[in-house]
Order: structure tokens, then C-alpha cells, then sequence
């Protein structure tokens, strides 16, 4: 039974590992780019597994930002965990020994959120170690590609993956707007106070760590004040 | 460099506490509609102020950014994968470079 479930996890990763490998290709290159060692940046991602928060942070270590302000940007970028966490902490399946939690919450990614709750059911926690099992290597042996590669590939094509991560936000961010207005005027609003904090003179001195968490947090705030949102939904 | 493994340490620390505590702690569900309307918001906030105005620097020159940025926003916008999004992105971003060293 458990090894039943460990596969099907196993093969619901696999569109989840070939994604990862893509983005964390491109951490792995940019990290090496920034002066990081291959053994660091191969670490980094095997115990963050989180594309944002990791991003954010290699801005902050490249940046020699304080622990504060690293600690402080991964709550705030990662706080989306939270929410997934609790939906998640619904959806396993009971029976199963308390302490799977410790090991479910590992893995807890967009990505691996997303296939958790679509299936039928209470979850038992094979589900998801079997999307682990695929998911977390692909991630980690990503950037150890990424971190290789960055080390022969030439400028251009360097200059040319360097706005991959973006391409992925976007794809993440837009599409659900489309439907709700509330969602495009989260975008648009977060994109121009972030530009206000990059241009305007005085503004321009907060350090892009804490503009991150000033940003989501105002911005947020304001759509939960304005529109909240009336039942359950997820991503 | 030992400060970066404190930064790896401080990362992975509070990352994990995130997704941790929430699954271990808590069996209910959240109640407040503004907490959890914000925890929805959050992560499209704080994707959209990472990616903006950061994508116009992730280039090697601000044209290549631009055409960039729109090539993976109307991609986006049509529903394309994460993938080919990010992928048609690249693409484009590496063909005008070659165009603006061709002519300059």
C-alpha cells in the first residue's frame, strides 16, 4: 500500500522535476556568477527547495545584507507556506503517525501543494515523499548543473538565461488575473511601489531585501482590507 | 565563507519553521477572512514586486530586457507552460542581443 502511493507521487513529481531542473539551473548559474562555490550553491537549494525565497536570499548574501534581514525576507516571501501548510495539515490522512508531518513539511513547494490537493481523498504522506523523491533531486541536481555550466557557458548566453526566473514568476502570476480584477491590481500595485522604491531619490536606499517584505505586505494588506476573498481557495 | 553557510543556515531554518509548525501544530482550520484573503494575496505581491522593475537589470542591456519582459508577459497571458514561458523568454532575450551587436 505505502509503495503504491510512493509511486503515484513518484510519477505526479516528474512534470514537477522537469520544471525544477530548468529555474534551478539558472540559481545554480547566477550563485557561481555571484562568487558562490558549487558546494554552496548545491546546498543551498537541497535544504531551501523554494525558488523566490531562494533567489531573494542569494541577493541578500551577494548584497552582504545582515541575518536579520534574511531571516525577516524569507518569512514574509515563504509566508505562502503557511497557508499551504494548513490546507495540507487537513488533507493527510489521519491514521498515519503524527511525526510524517515533520517530513511532509520538507517538500511543502507550490508545486507539490498543487498535486497534494488535487487528489481524491484524505492523503497518506507516501503521496507526497513520493513526489519528494523525484522533486528534490531534480532541484538540487539543477543547480548543480546550473553551477557547472556557469562556469564554461559564455556572456550571452548567460545575459540570455538571467531573465528565466522572471518568465516563470509571470507565468505564475498572470494567468489567474485574467479572471480576477482584484488579482491584476495586486500585480500592478506591488510592480509600481517596488519601482518607486528602486527610482525615487531616499526611497532608492532601502536595501531590496526589505523592499520585497515593505511591498507584499502593504500591498496585501490593502487587497485583504478592500476585496477579501469569500470562501477557500487555492492556488 | 563561513558567513554564507550562516546564511544557507538562517534560510533553511526559517523556511522550514514555516512549512513546519502550521502542519504540526495547527489541526484546525484558519477563521479570519482578512488573514487568510492576506495569505492569499501574499505570494502574488511579493512574485510581482521580485520580477518588477528586477527583470529590466537581469539582461545584460535594457532593450533585451524589455522585449523580454513583454515576449513572457503576452505568453503568460495566453496560458502558456511555466517552462515555455521562461524558455521563449531566454530565447528572445539571446536573438535581440545578437541583432543589437549585428548592427552596432
Amino acid at each position: 500500500m505505502r509503495l503504491k502511493y510512493f509511486k503515484k507521487g513518484m510519477k505526479d513529481g516528474i512534470p514537477i522535476l522537469l520544471g525544477y531542473f530548468a529555474v534551478s539551473f539558472t540559481f545554480g548559474m547566477m550563485a557561481v556568477q555571484g562568487g558562490l562555490s558549487v558546494f554552496q550553491s548545491v546546498s543551498i537549494s537541497f535544504l531551501n527547495l523554494t525558488s523566490a525565497g531562494q533567489f531573494a536570499g542569494l541577493d541578500i548574501i551577494l548584497a552582504a545584507g545582515s541575518l536579520w534581514e534574511m531571516a525577516l525576507t524569507q518569512l514574509v516571501i515563504n509566508l505562502r507556506y503557511m497557508l499551504m501548510s494548513f490546507s495540507v495539515g487537513q488533507k493527510l490522512d489521519k491514521k498515519y503517525a503524527w511525526w510524517h508531518r515533520f517530513g511532509v513539511a520538507f517538500g511543502m513547494t507550490d508545486e507539490i501543494f498543487a498535486i497534494t490537493m488535487m487528489q481524491n481523498g484524505a492523503v497518506p504522506p507516501y503521496y507526497v515523499y513520493g513526489a519528494m523523491a523525484v522533486a528534490v533531486p531534480g532541484w538540487t541536481l539543477g543547480t548543480l548543473a546550473g553551477a557547472l555550466a556557469g562556469q564554461v557557458l559564455p556572456d550571452m548566453i548567460i545575459s540570455a538565461l538571467g531573465i528565466a526566473i522572471y518568465g516563470m514568476f509571470l507565468a505564475i502570476i498572470i494567468p489567474p488575473a485574467r479572471k480576477n480584477s482584484t488579482l491584476a491590481w495586486v500585480i500592478l500595485g506591488a510592480m509600481a511601489l517596488s519601482s518607486a522604491f528602486k527610482y525615487i531619490p531616499g526611497l532608492n536606499r532601502v536595501s531590496s531585501g526589505f523592499v520585497i517584505i515593505i511591498v507584499t505586505v502593504v500591498v496585501a494588506a490593502v487587497a485583504a482590507a478592500v476585496r477579501p476573498i469569500r470562501e477557500e481557495r487555492h492556488e | 565563507m563561513n558567513k554564507i553557510f550562516l546564511y544557507t543556515f538562517v534560510m533553511a531554518a526559517v523556511t522550514y519553521l514555516i512549512r513546519m509548525l502550521p502542519l504540526v501544530l495547527f489541526k484546525k482550520e484558519i477563521t479570519s477572512t482578512f488573514v487568510k484573503s492576506f495569505l492569499y494575496y501574499v505570494p502574488y505581491a511579493c512574485l510581482a514586486a521580485m520580477t518588477f522593475p528586477a527583470i529590466l537589470g537581469s539582461t545584460s542591456c535594457l532593450i533585451s530586457a524589455i522585449i523580454g519582459f513583454v515576449v513572457a508577459a503576452v505568453l503568460a497571458f495566453f496560458r502558456r507552460s511555466m517552462i515555455l514561458v521562461s524558455l521563449c523568454a531566454c530565447g528572445t532575450v539571446f536573438i535581440v542581443e545578437q541583432i543589437i551587436r549585428w548592427i552596432g
